[in-house]
């Protein structure tokens, strides 16, 4: 790699000076980068942490403006980041370049916080770099100056990209890009990546997909020194399930003790309060941990970012909030506890370690239970392999377009026909037809009904020359105040009550210290005297007060009543599940598993049967009065829930009288009153047909007319396109907010007008999102054929590791009317004068 | 425990009993006086669709006035009334009859045909007297009961509706939100009718005047209507 260093090729003696005097040589990547933007193409740059990318990204902005007529003026280069604190922190790193070269440029963020006077003048005056986020690009380009602000700009920078294109926020950003590319004809686009699985989908967003399809060059950064990763062993026989990972917490204080900064990555809120707690139990040299998560208070989390970037501390226990961006400190080792999910996610995290590329990485992974060590085992072989699984390119949502469309309107008046090709000029979009783009733009200007109430009341209108236009100045500030793409469950404030303790039920006084966050769903299911884990200690509840949870410190030394475990939240990867299976398929691979592991498959070998590596294994067996179905599919938990509710219908219909069921990452348990291994035995075929794939038919649809998770997918479309405001002018901003039930308007829509936009958007965020239907539909069509039943006299050491999650997780075989019937039925003992369960 | 309850079988619409009169308990959250053949529904809330339209841009669908006038055929034609008495807010608000598309209004009299209708005046819809059909009145006396829209604390023998009651049941991390009827030996206070009408929790300080001794909570389930002690009840 090194042969061209001497060359600096299109590299100014300014610049060579300035890297001579630091003692760096400009890397390859960094001068191709360089060529491939002076020669006028726009680029994406993949590179492993640690290579440069930063500074690869910008180097042409640099040069060119270093190069420039000093008398020329405007915004030259945009930067967007997913992280409203890397663009502050990037901003940072180029002021030492830009002061030490003296060129003489302003470089400026826009976030949420920029005060409005310097909004106001960087649109007036702009700097010659602006950093900046998604959503404020939307805002921007909605802005009647956009035209003027953009017209001259040179150069966009994607940072994080493969993060940024996997969800709405991509599909947003994708819209504004489309934008940009049409406002400044001129424009080049760099792209920057970690590696992924299919480079091409990221280097087609980056530039238009019209007239014709196309592709940004590509630069990769062959991956550097290879990690040193390894499971940890702590010597002890794991459980066959759970996530706590107890068993490992003296292992990992022992790995901070020997470390200068350790990061410990868990996979939800909960693991990380309880992974905080019980290292700082075993803290006996009162080492400096912290824990570092979404729910924090921001000011909290803020203080934790600058003691790691102080070097004050030893270890932070974290989630994704870190997976990304920042380097906040010297990091030099990272732990993972719990399963690793997805081979990509975990070379990211890895990747935290040691920003510098040349030298390994060192990680551990923690795997809390058998299935875990598998997992953890698949994982190690795919980061050996390099392989990747990051997802497939998305399709471009109808909700974020509709978001889109209306902030065009406020942006100016717009052509139909022209718009249509901007839109497809983004590559999420580039498959769209007229006739749904239509149905958007009806959509936002009137609401998409069949029934034509609404057109008096229309938000866009089209005037007598033909194009489409805001109707006022009030609903383009409505579209201001509801911009983005991010929906937050409904939260509501943790604060600290103050001289309240033992007096439950009395009016509690606000005023104490704000501690962060907790989901509006968790906090409903508290009641007063609840003891709970967060920000790191017991609390406990003592009620709620307007938005807010009042909170006094639990009794010293007690644990929390409520339980702190939550499923984790990314389900496995597609890939690393197929790599699981084959383990299992293959006991001469057996060895390279830990010992407990293998001899585990073996009983399983021994008591029912291992699956082949396309094979579902079924088991039904009879225990404590009920009668069990198990299957194993490996399709993570969403797609098992689906499929569990789905199940559970058939055999219902089937008059099996299913109970209820659970699922976990690799399989589910589905219980019944009715004996099923008999009546498998009478009716052969019968799980041919209960898996067959007509289940995504009609079964499907009955079931998200009453899917909570359906009607949670359907609020967060409902909300991006701008049916239920977020923010109205005059209100105050808080996810409690949206006052009109979304769970009402899914009912009527649903009785109405089924095909509603907003419907078959919710039913496409359904295909992928909380209920991962195409991944089950995926799994239905590759087992057609290859079901093995197991009838056993009693559980199988591979349904164990499913049937301890029963109980454990809520139980989805439940309905409503279930629930109430237990509470009435409380009622009924209480009169009756009976003891309360225990 | 992981165990969900079957279903016993029990009465769909329970009775009650109040000021010695029977009242049947509506699945559909309507009122039924079998002694003088009188369906009560309340707080309708019709064009509340058209409302949010016109007055914030936000376009719910627009189905909500027809949806709830379904709901409202289904249960006449159930019991097939010789009266009927809309218990206030039946109209979002005043502009409502004027907005409501021609095809709503003819339902509307369509249901009203042959029998004796009674508007109750409500908050939302006072200044609606007329070209909807039927009569216009503050209140009504039936029986031994009064029927009003607003309930008064300390009142007896009263039907209300105006506070859009709904019960919450949590258990096990789970949470069911359902419209209801609160009731105890004094008074008894309807849920909202209407298709897009939200709710008060129960548990609010607003119903502690209303029911000092507490109340039973009759909560509209999927298959029948369940009672639930007030107390019982998680607040929202």
């Amino acid at each position: 790699m090194s042969d061209r260093l001497p060359d600096h090729g299109p590299l100014p003696p300014a610049f060579r000076r300035w890297f001579a005097s630091r003692g760096w040589a400009p890397r390859p990547h960094q001068l191709d980068l360089l060529a491939t933007a002076q020669a006028g193409r726009s680029a994406l740059l993949v590179a492993p942490t640690g290579a440069g990318k930063t500074l690869a990204g910008f180097l042409p902005t640099l040069v060119d403006l270093a190069e420039k007529n000093p008398a020329r003026s405007g915004l030259h280069t945009l930067y967007v980041s997913p992280l409203k604190a890397l663009a502050v922190d990037i901003a940072r790193n180029l002021d030492a370049p830009v002061a030490e070269m003296g060129l003489g440029l302003r470089v400026e963020t826009r976030t949420g916080d920029t005060p409005s006077h310097k909004r106001t003048r960087q649109i007036a005056r702009p700097p010659d770099i602006l950093l900046t986020t998604p959503e404020q690009l939307a805002l921007l380009i909605a802005h009647r100056e956009a035209a003027e602000l953009f017209s001259g700009l040179k150069r966009v920078v994607l940072d994080e990209l493969h993060a940024l294109v996997t969800s709405k926020r991509g599909d947003l950003l994708a819209l504004g890009l489309a934008r940009l590319h049409r406002l400044a004809p001129g424009l080049r686009a760099t792209g920057l990546s970690a590696t992924v699985r299919e480079p091409e989908a990221l280097q087609r967003y980056l530039v238009p997909q019209q007239p014709e399809p196309a592709l940004a060059d590509l630069i990769v950064v062959e991956g550097g020194a290879r990690p040193d990763l390894r499971m940890l062993d702590v010597g002890r026989t794991l459980p066959l399930a759970g996530h706590t990972a107890w068993q490992s917490m003296p292992a990992i204080y022992r790995l901070i003790r020997e470390h200068r900064l350790v990061l410990v990555f868990v996979n939800t809120r909960l693991q990380a309060e309880y992974t905080f707690q019980e290292l700082w139990n075993l803290n006996e040299d009162g080492l400096a941990i912290a824990l570092h998560h979404g729910s924090l208070d921001a000011t909290q989390r803020r203080r934790v970012e600058a003691a790691m970037a102080a070097g004050t501390l030893r270890a932070v226990v974290c989630t994704a909030t870190l997976d990304l961006g920042i380097d906040w400190g010297d990091v030099d080792l990272v732990v993972n506890i719990g399963a690793p999910k997805g081979a990509s996610r975990i070379m990211q995290r890895i990747g935290r370690a040691n920003h510098r590329m040349d030298e390994p990485s060192k990680a551990y992974l923690v795997p809390a239970n058998r299935f875990e060590m598998l997992e953890c085992r698949a994982a190690l072989d795919a980061v050996e392999a390099a392989a990747q699984d990051t997802p497939d390119p998305r399709i471009g949502a109808p909700d974020v377009l509709a978001q889109h469309v209306l902030g065009m309107a406020c942006a100016g008046p717009f052509d139909l026909a022209d718009l249509y090709d901007e839109v497809r000029s983004a590559a999420p979009y580039a498959g769209l037809d007229y006739a749904e783009y239509e149905a958007v733009v009806d959509y936002v200007a009137t609401g998409g009904y069949a029934l034509r109430a609404y057109e008096r009341f229309a938000k866009i209108l089209r005037g007598s020359d033909g194009l489409w236009r805001v109707r006022d100045a009030r609903t383009a500030q409505q579209y201001r105040m509801n911009i983005g793409t991010i929906i937050e469950a409904a939260t509501v404030t943790v604060r600290m009550a103050r001289g309240v303790r033992g007096k439950p039920g009395t009016l509690l006084p606000a005023g104490g210290r704000r501690l962060g966050e907790i989901e509006e769903d968790f906090a409903e299911t508290l009641t007063p005297g609840d003891t709970f884990l967060f920000a790191g200690e017991v609390l406990r509840f003592e009620g709620l007060k307007e938005d807010e949870a009042l909170v006094t410190r639990g009794p010293p030394g007690s644990d929390p009543a409520i339980p702190s475990y939550a499923g984790a939240k990314f389900p496995l990867s597609t890939f690393l599940a197929a790599r699981v299976r084959a383990l299992i398929a293959d006991p001469s691979g057996w060895d390279r598993l830990p010992a407990q592991v293998a001899g585990y498959l073996a009983e399983q070998r021994r008591r029912s049967r291992l699956p082949g590596p396309d094979d579902l294994l079924v088991e039904t067996f009879p225990r404590a009065g009920r009668y069990y179905l198990t299957c194993f599919p490996f399709e993570g938990r969403l797609a098992h829930q689906t499929l569990g509710m789905l199940l559970t219908r058939r055999l219902e219909r089937a008059r099996l009288r299913p109970l209820g069921f659970a699922a976990n990452d690799y399989g589910l348990a589905i219980f019944c009153a009715r004996d099923l291994s008999q009546h498998m035995q009478e009716h052969p075929g019968v799980l041919d047909a209960l898996f067959s794939e007509d289940m995504l038919g009609d079964d499907l649809e009955d079931w998200l007319a009453e899917s909570a998770m359906m009607k949670r997918t359907f609020r967060q479309c409902a909300v991006i396109a701008g049916l239920i405001e977020r923010r109205h002018p005059g209100q105050r901003k808080s996810g409690r907010q949206v006052t009109i039930s979304t769970d009402l308007i899914y009912d009527v829509l649903r009785r109405h007008q089924p095909d509603h936009l907003l419907l078959r958007a919710a039913r496409q965020d359904a295909a992928t999102g909380l209920l991962d239907v195409r991944r089950l539909g995926m799994m239905l069509s590759r087992i057609r054929g290859r079901i093995i039943h197991e009838a056993l006299p009693r559980v199988s050491p591979l349904s164990v590791n499913v049937m301890l999650e029963i109980g454990r997780e809520r139980v989805y075989g439940e309905g409503a009317d279930e629930i109430l019937a237990e509470a009435e039925a409380a009622l009924i003992d209480e009169a009756l004068g009976s003891p309360p369960p225990p | 425990m992981a165990t969900a309850i079957r279903l016993e079988k029990t009465q769909k619409n329970p009775m009650v009993t109040l000021a010695g009169e029977d009242l049947s308990l509506d699945l559909s959250g309507a009122l039924w006086l079998p002694a003088h053949r009188t369906l009560v529904v309340s707080d309708l809330h019709l064009e509340k669709g058209s409302s949010f339209a016109a007055r914030s841009g936000q376009f719910l669908p627009p189905y909500d006035t027809r949806d709830t006038l379904a709901s409202l055929h289904e249960v006449i034609a159930r019991h097939d009334p010789a009266r009927v008495v809309a218990l206030g807010d039946s109209f979002h608000d005043a502009g409502g009859p004027g907005r409501m598309d021609p095809a709503d209004h003819a339902l509307i009299a369509a249901l009203q045909d042959g029998r004796d209708w009674v508007w109750i005046n409500g908050n939302h819809d006072r200044a609606v007297q007329d070209g909807i059909g039927g009569r216009f009145a503050d209140s009504l006396t039936i029986g031994g009961l009064t029927l009003k829209h607003e309930p008064v604390p300390g009142a007896t023998r009263e039907i209300a509706g105006h506070l859009h009651p709904v019960g919450k049941v949590a258990m096990r991390g789970r949470s069911v939100r359902r419209r209801c009827f609160a009731a105890d030996a004094c008074r008894l206070v309807m849920p909202a009718f209407g298709s897009l009408t939200g709710g008060l929790n129960l548990r609010s300080p607003v119903f502690d005047g209303l029911f000092p001794d507490g109340c039973t909570a009759h909560l509209l389930g999927d298959g029948r209507v369940f009672a639930i002690g007030r107390a019982t009840l998680a607040r929202d």
